[in-house]
């Protein structure tokens, strides 16, 4: 690939990113998606883990392709350019933990900062409360950032390790296509392992290779222009630089021009799909996840898509959104459209203790003394 | 010119290598700050940092696919 088309993507990447999403993103609810659900790492994530059995909730049950081909579309896209570079070893399982209270916090508020902006475009104004939530728990991060947080350096790896996720990705893709039901319960019926809502928002989906594609097209995007939710508020609070933030307004403003050419544009708080009006815990749950976020490098979607270029520590990190997306389920912490879950509350409280934790002890000051 | 500071941000999750590199042209004010970086995010995010703040950027790939960026003003 020629380097002005690596230029022009260096110099637009973000907002062509926003832009295909904020369109793209709408018309996967049109074509089956739940409500403001066309993009959702931590919702897709959660739903996956159901499938997987590793939650009982059956109506969020659902390998989704989408998130297949966000994987699968970084690694064409890392290989393509050159930058697939296998790479491990900066505090994994500190990792894994953030991915788990990122995918608390996330389903608390019923989204990840993709499905926020998603939310907001679609008319969804609780998700005002979700974003403010998000701001300020990216800023606390960047105090512990400023401060001399880091989680250490990753080193080179084997190519293998690389091709680790991307392989997982393809074996959830014939998951998904197989099905397999040879589980059975005491009176000798089909029951897993693999599970499928019937009813409920897991038994709402586009068809599959359509969001397989829209994925994969999505990934690639990303890759290239290093899109991520988060680094957006982070980027520019922090660094005075808009570059990834201009592609977050490039996504709301295009979700909002779609949703109303699709007669999908609904603005209120009541009755919005997949959502919740505790504006406190939709506050609350963004907080957590922000923070976590910010502790690990980058939103959901962007862990997804370094996955893509081998990064073994995106995927310990997207590990610990499946392991947690499953207790938020088996523990009574996702939410409902009904008000936050019996536990969320209090877990929001003790991620936020926990992420505060890690701020404060992980910290490498020479680093800082260096610059 | 003297070279005033070296960075070795290679292996650093995102902001880090940027952030270090403000904080150093921040305290350096004009001069030569080098950074090795071995991620192309990190690679862009240097050099954008770099040329928004007035400073003339350079780039060199090294044979191990690691990038050594000389930032001077």
């Amino acid at each position: 690939m020629s380097s002005s088309v690596k230029g022009f993507m260096i110099r637009w990447g973000a907002i062509i990113t926003g832009i295909v999403v904020g369109i793209l993103a709408p018309v996967l609810v049109k074509l089956g998606n739940p409500g403001n659900m066309g993009m959702c790492v931590v919702c897709f994530t959660r739903d996956t883990a159901g499938a997987l059995g590793l939650h009982r909730a059956a109506v969020v049950q659902y390998i989704r392709p989408e998130i297949v081909g966000l994987v699968l579309g970084a690694l064409i896209a890392a290989l393509a350019f050159r930058e697939f570079k296998p790479r491990t070893g900066s505090s994994p399982f500190v990792r894994f933990i953030l991915g788990v209270f990122a995918s608390f916090g996330g389903l608390v508020f019923l989204g990840c900062p993709w499905r926020a902006y998603l939310r907001l475009g679609g008319g969804d104004l609780n998700a005002i409360f979700g974003i403010l939530g998000l701001v300020v728990g990216i800023v606390i991060g960047i105090a512990f950032l400023r401060s001399g947080f880091s989680l250490g350096r990753n080193w080179p790896a084997p190519k293998a390790m690389g091709w680790v996720m991307p392989v997982v990705m393809i074996a959830m893709l014939v998951l998904l296509l197989a099905a397999p039901q040879f589980g059975r319960d005491a009176d000798g019926n089909a029951i897993g392992p693999i599970f499928f809502s019937t009813s409920g928002p897991g038994s709402q989906h586009a068809p599959i290779f359509i969001a397989l594609g829209i994925g994969l097209l999505i990934g690639f995007l990303a890759q290239r222009s290093r899109f991520c939710t988060v680094g957006a508020f982070r980027d520019a609070i922090l660094m005075r630089d808009n570059y990834l933030l201009k592609g977050v307004i490039a996504l709301i403003v295009a979700a909002v021009i779609t949703n109303l050419a699709l007669g999908q544009f609904s603005p209120g708080f009541a009755d919005q799909p997949i959502a919740h009006t505790n504006s406190l815990w939709n506050f609350g749950g963004m907080v957590l996840a922000g923070l976590a976020f910010t502790l690990a490098g980058g939103c959901p979607g962007r862990q997804f898509f370094l996955t893509g270029e081998g990064d073994g520590d995106a995927a310990v990190f997207v590990t610990g959104m499946l392991a947690g997306a499953g207790f938020a389920h088996n523990f009574g912490i996702a939410s409902s459209a009904s008000g936050p879950g019996l536990y969320g509350p209090a877990i929001v409280i003790i991620g936020i203790v926990v992420c505060v934790i890690i701020g404060l002890t992980m910290r490498d000051t020479k680093l800082l003394g260096g610059a | 010119m003297s070279e005033l500071r070296s960075i070795d941000a290679r292996g650093l999750s995102c902001p880090q290598p940027a952030m270090l590199v403000r904080l150093a042209i921040q305290k350096t004010g004009k001069g030569t700050v080098t950074v090795l970086v071995d991620s192309d995010t990190a690679r862009e995010n240097v050099s954008r940092l770099g040329k928004n703040s007035g400073w003339a950027v350079t780039v060199q790939e090294k044979p191990d696919s690691s990038y050594r960026i000389v930032l001077t003003k």
